[in-house]
C-alpha cells in the first residue's frame, strides 16, 4: 500500500513582512530619495510579498558616505576585541531567529524549506560565529604584522542563496574592520532587510551595515561609487566582466565570484548508491540555483548505464511542490525570467540532438516550475555542456580514462568547482592536481564550511571567501612593523 | 534474468569483492536527511498501524517461561485490549524450546519464529545448529530466525557461512528463513552489503539486522544498506527478499523514520509485513500509546497499555 505523506506545511506566523521597506542606511529605514519601488513576489505562488524600494543615485551616495563616516569614526578605529562582540551577538540573534529567517527565504526565493532549514542558517550564523573568532586575532593570520581594513565595502549578491551570500560577504569584512554597503538581488531581498533589523537588534553602530535593495542599475551605481575601497560581486559572468572593466585602473580593491559548469567525475569503482545521492545534491539542491553546481556529470562509460538507471530511480522519488513543506526537495525557480533561461537552453540541448528525460512529477499550476531534468548523448560541444543553465538540469558525458575526464572536466571557460567519486585515494588526489577548479570535492559534493576557502578559476573569478584566505580579500596586509 | 551471479561457493569471493563500495559519510547523510521527513495526521495514523503490524514480538531470555511466553502471544493476538481495531503484529519471536508454547495460544492467527544455530554467538556444530533448526520446526515455528558465522565471515571463510545457509534453508522445509547478519560485529558498511548479497544468494527469505544481543543493532545506514541490496537483488533475479530490523528501535518516531528510509529506498512494494519487519518488544507499547493519542486526541500514559 502507498505511504503517502500527508502535507506538512511550515507555518507563516512567524514572519511578519511589512506591505513595503525602505533603505537601510545609517541605521535607519528610510524611504528612497530619488529611487523608486518594485514588488517582490513568491515565485512558488506569484503572489506580491511586500514593496521594496529602488535605490537611486542620491540614495547610493548617502550610503556610501554613512559607510565612509562610520569606517573612520567608528568601527575603523574600533578595538579587534569590541567588534568581535557585535558580531557573536549577531551570529546568536540569527540562531534565535534561525525559523523566522528560514521561513522568509523559502517564502521570497522558493528553495525547499528543509534547506533554508537545515542548510542555509545554520551555515549563515556559522560564518558569523567563524569570522567573529578572527576579528581580534588578525595578527596571526599571517597577513603581516598589522593588517589594516581596507575602508568601505561594496557588496553585491544574487539571489540562490540571499541571506548566506549576504553572510560569506558582510562576516569577513566587518570582522576585518571595514563597513558595507550590502545590494541584495532584486528578487530576493527579504532576509537581506530582516538581516537590518537583526543589526538594530545588536546595537551594531549606525552606518556598519547599509543595506540598499535595487536592481542592476543600484548596482552599478553602487560599484561604480568613487568612495567604495573595495567591491565583492557574486553573480553572473557577464556582470562581472562589466564591474572589472568599470574598476579597471582605479585602485578599487575587487574580487569576483562568478558562473560555473562544474564536473563530477564518476569512476566505475564508485560507491554508486552514495554517488547518485552525490550527483542528486550536486545538480537538483537549491532547484540547480548554485554557481558550484555539479551541472555536468562525467561517468565512465562502463558504468554509465547502471549509474543513469538508478540515478532516474532515485530522481523519481524526488517530491517538488510547496516550499514551505517540510518534505518537500525541489522547490520554484526563482523568477520568471530564469525559468525562461533554462527552458531556453533545454530547448537548445533539444535542437542539438542530446537526448532530454524528465522526473515524473506534476508541476503546481501558479509559480515558476521545473522538473528535474537529464540529458544524455551530450558532448563537449553541445551549447548545454558549456553555458551555466542554473537549473535542475544535468548534462550527461561519458570518459574512458581518467586522463580523459581529466581533459573534460577543464574543457570549460569556468573553473569553480569539481566532484570525484572513486573508492581509490591515490586517483582521488591524482585528479585533484589535475583539476583546474577552486574547489575539489571527493565523494560528496555542495558540502560548505566556513574555514573552507571558496573561489574560482578562469572566468569563474578570483579572490576566496571563508578561511584565512577569505580574510585577505578584506585587509591591506602590511609588511611594516611600527 | 542475468547470469552473473555465482552459482556456487567457489564463485562468491570474487563476486562479493566486486559490488561497489558504499560510502558511509554518503550513507549518514542520506539516512539523516529520510530522518528529517515529517510524517503527520493521515500518513502517520497509517505508518504506525503499518509498523504495528510489522512487528516480531520477541522474547529472548534466558528467564522465559511458559507463562511469560503465553502472556507474550496475547498480546501479539490483540495488542491494544481498548481498542480491538489495532491490528495484530506479525509474529512472536522465541527461543526454539518455546515455540510449542507459542503456537498453542496463537494458532494460526500469527507467525511464529524461533532463533535458531546456537543464537546469539553461532559459536556451535553445523549438527547441532540444523538439529536446533529442525527441532523448532517439528514444534510449530513457521519463521527461523538464523545467526550467520560472523567469524568464518571476517576471517574471509565466506563459502563457509553459505554452505551453513544453504544447510539451514534444507533443514527448514517450508519455514522462512531470516539470516541474522549480526551488523554491530560485521562493522562496515561494505561488509553488510557483502554479507546481505551472501545470504540472499544462499537461499535467505529475509536478511536480518542483529541479535539485539550487540551494540549496535539495527541503525537506520545499515538498513538502508541492506535494502539496496533486496532493491538490487530483486532487479536482478526477480526475487523480493525481506529485510528486518531488529534491536534498539524503541520509538515511534524511529519506527517512522524506518518506514520512511524503506519507501524511499525499496518503494511502497516493502510496505508490508512479508517483507519488512522490526524486531522489538518495548517498541510495539510506544506504538500503541502513539495509536491512543491519534485516536482520542490526547496522551495517555504507560499505565494505559499492557506489559507482557
Amino acid at each position: 500500500m502507498a505511504f503517502e505523506y500527508a502535507p506538512a506545511p511550515e507555518s507563516r506566523s512567524v514572519v511578519d513582512i511589512a506591505p513595503s521597506y525602505g533603505l537601510f542606511v545609517d541605521g535607519e529605514f528610510t524611504d528612497p530619495v530619488d529611487g523608486g519601488w518594485r514588488d517582490t513576489v513568491n515565485p512558488a505562488t506569484e503572489e506580491v510579498l511586500s514593496k521594496v524600494a529602488d535605490a537611486g543615485p542620491a540614495d547610493v551616495r548617502r550610503a556610501v558616505q554613512a559607510a565612509r563616516t562610520a569606517y573612520e569614526q567608528v568601527w575603523g578605529p574600533m578595538p579587534g576585541r569590541e567588534r568581535a562582540k557585535y558580531l557573536y551577538r549577531i551570529a546568536r540573534l540569527i540562531q534565535e531567529r534561525s525559523r523566522e529567517l528560514a521561513v522568509l527565504e523559502t517564502l521570497d526565493n522558493g528553495k525547499p524549506i528543509r534547506e533554508s532549514r537545515d542548510v542555509d542558517l545554520p551555515l549563515v550564523a556559522a560564518h558569523f560565529f567563524y569570522h567573529a573568532g578572527w576579528a581580534d586575532k588578525l595578527e596571526y593570520a599571517g597577513l603581516g604584522p598589522r593588517p589594516r581594513p581596507l575602508g568601505v565595502a561594496a557588496q553585491v549578491i544574487p539571489w540562490n542563496f540571499p541571506l548566506l551570500m549576504l553572510a560569506w560577504k558582510v562576516a569577513p569584512a566587518l570582522a576585518c574592520g571595514n563597513t558595507v554597503v550590502l545590494k541584495p538581488a532584486e528578487t530576493t531581498p527579504l532576509t537581506a532587510l530582516a538581516f537590518a533589523d537583526i543589526c538594530r537588534q545588536a546595537d551594531l553602530p549606525p552606518g556598519v551595515v547599509n543595506i540598499l535593495t535595487g536592481a542592476g542599475e543600484t548596482g552599478r551605481l553602487l560599484v561604480e561609487d568613487p568612495d567604495v575601497d573595495k567591491v565583492a560581486f557574486t553573480g553572473s559572468t557577464e556582470v562581472g566582466r562589466q564591474i572589472m572593466r568599470t574598476l579597471a585602473g582605479t585602485g578599487t580593491r575587487l574580487t569576483l565570484e562568478l558562473g560555473g559548469k562544474a564536473a563530477n567525475v564518476v569512476f566505475d569503482d564508485a560507491p554508486i548508491d552514495q554517488a547518485v545521492e552525490g550527483i542528486v545534491n550536486g545538480i537538483y539542491f537549491n532547484q540547480g540555483h548554485v554557481c558550484c553546481a555539479g551541472s555536468r556529470l562525467l561517468v565512465q562509460e562502463s558504468v554509465a548505464d547502471e549509474l543513469l538507471a538508478s540515478l532516474k530511480r532515485r530522481l523519481a522519488t524526488l517530491r517538488l511542490g510547496d516550499p514551505l513543506d517540510k518534505n518537500t526537495d525541489i522547490g520554484a525557480i526563482n523568477s520568471a525570467a530564469q525559468l525562461a533561461r533554462i527552458s531556453e537552453l533545454t530547448a537548445a540541448g533539444d535542437d542539438e540532438g542530446a537526448e532530454r528525460w524528465t522526473a515524473p512529477c506534476e508541476l503546481p499550476d501558479r509559480g515558476y516550475w521545473f522538473p528535474p531534468t537529464i540529458f544524455t548523448g551530450v558532448t563537449q560541444a553541445h551549447r548545454i555542456a558549456r553555458e551555466e543553465i542554473f537549473g535542475p538540469v544535468l548534462s550527461v558525458l561519458t570518459f574512458r580514462t581518467p586522463e580523459e575526464a581529466v581533459e573534460k572536466a577543464n574543457n570549460t571557460p569556468y573553473g569553480l568547482s569539481a566532484g570525484i567519486w572513486t573508492e581509490k585515494g591515490s586517483r582521488i588526489l591524482w585528479m585533484a592536481q589535475r583539476l583546474r577548479a577552486g574547489v575539489v570535492w571527493a565523494n560528496t559534493f555542495n558540502r560548505f564550511d566556513p574555514t573552507s576557502p571558496f573561489g574560482g578559476y578562469k572566468e569563474s573569478g578570483f579572490g576566496r571567501e571563508g578561511g584565512i584566505a577569505g580574510l585577505a580579500a578584506y585587509l591591506e596586509s602590511s609588511e611594516v612593523a611600527s | 534474468m542475468v547470469t552473473d551471479l555465482p552459482i556456487d561457493a567457489r564463485d562468491l569471493r570474487r563476486f562479493l569483492h566486486g559490488l561497489p563500495g558504499v560510502d558511509e559519510v554518503g550513507a549518514a547523510g542520506r539516512v539523516q536527511m529520510l530522518a528529517s521527513r515529517s510524517i503527520k495526521q493521515a500518513a502517520k495514523a497509517w505508518a504506525i498501524d503499518t509498523a504495528i503490524s510489522m512487528v516480531d514480538l520477541t522474547t529472548l531470555e534466558g528467564a522465559d517461561t511458559p507463562g511469560k511466553v503465553r502472556a507474550l502471544c496475547a498480546k501479539a493476538l490483540r495488542p491494544d485490549p481498548t481498542d480491538l481495531t489495532t491490528p495484530p503484529v506479525a509474529a512472536v519471536c522465541v527461543y526454539g524450546d518455546l515455540v510449542g508454547v507459542a503456537r498453542e495460544v496463537v494458532g494460526d492467527r500469527v507467525h511464529v519464529a524461533a532463533v535458531a544455530t546456537a543464537f546469539p554467538s553461532g559459536r556451535s556444530s553445523l549438527a547441532v545448529k540444523l538439529l536446533d533448526t529442525a527441532e523448532a520446526v517439528a514444534a510449530g515455528a513457521d519463521e527461523i530466525d538464523m545467526v550467520i558465522d560472523r567469524g568464518a565471515f571476517l576471517a574471509g571463510d565466506y563459502e563457509r557461512v553459505w554452505d551453513e545457509i544453504v544447510a539451514v534453508k534444507a533443514a527448514c522445509g517450508d519455514a522462512h528463513l531470516k539470516v541474522i547478519l549480526e551488523t554491530g560485529e560485521l562493522r562496515t558498511l561494505d561488509n553488510v552489503r557483502r554479507a546481505s548479497w551472501l545470504a540472499m544468494l544462499a537461499g535467505a527469505d529475509f536478511i536480518k539486522t542483529s541479535t539485539g544481543k550487540v551494540t549496535p543493532a539495527a541503525t537506520l545506514p545499515v538498513t538502508l544498506v541492506m535494502l539496496e541490496a533486496v532493491r538490487d537483488f530483486a532487479d536482478r533475479t526477480g526475487r523480493r527478499i525481506g529485510v528486518k530490523a531488529a534491536g534498539g528501535i524503541r520509538t515511534s518516531k524511529e519506527a517512522i523514520a524506518y518506514l520512511v528510509l524503506v519507501n524511499e529506498t525499496v518503494g511502497d512494494a516493502w510496505l508490508e509485513p512479508n517483507l519488512f519487519r522490526f524486531g522489538a518488544s518495548s517498541l510495539l507499547n510506544d506504538l500503541l500509546l502513539q495509536r491512543q493519542r491519534m485516536t482520542t486526541g490526547h496522551y495517555s500514559g504507560p499505565a494505559y497499555v499492557t506489559i507482557d
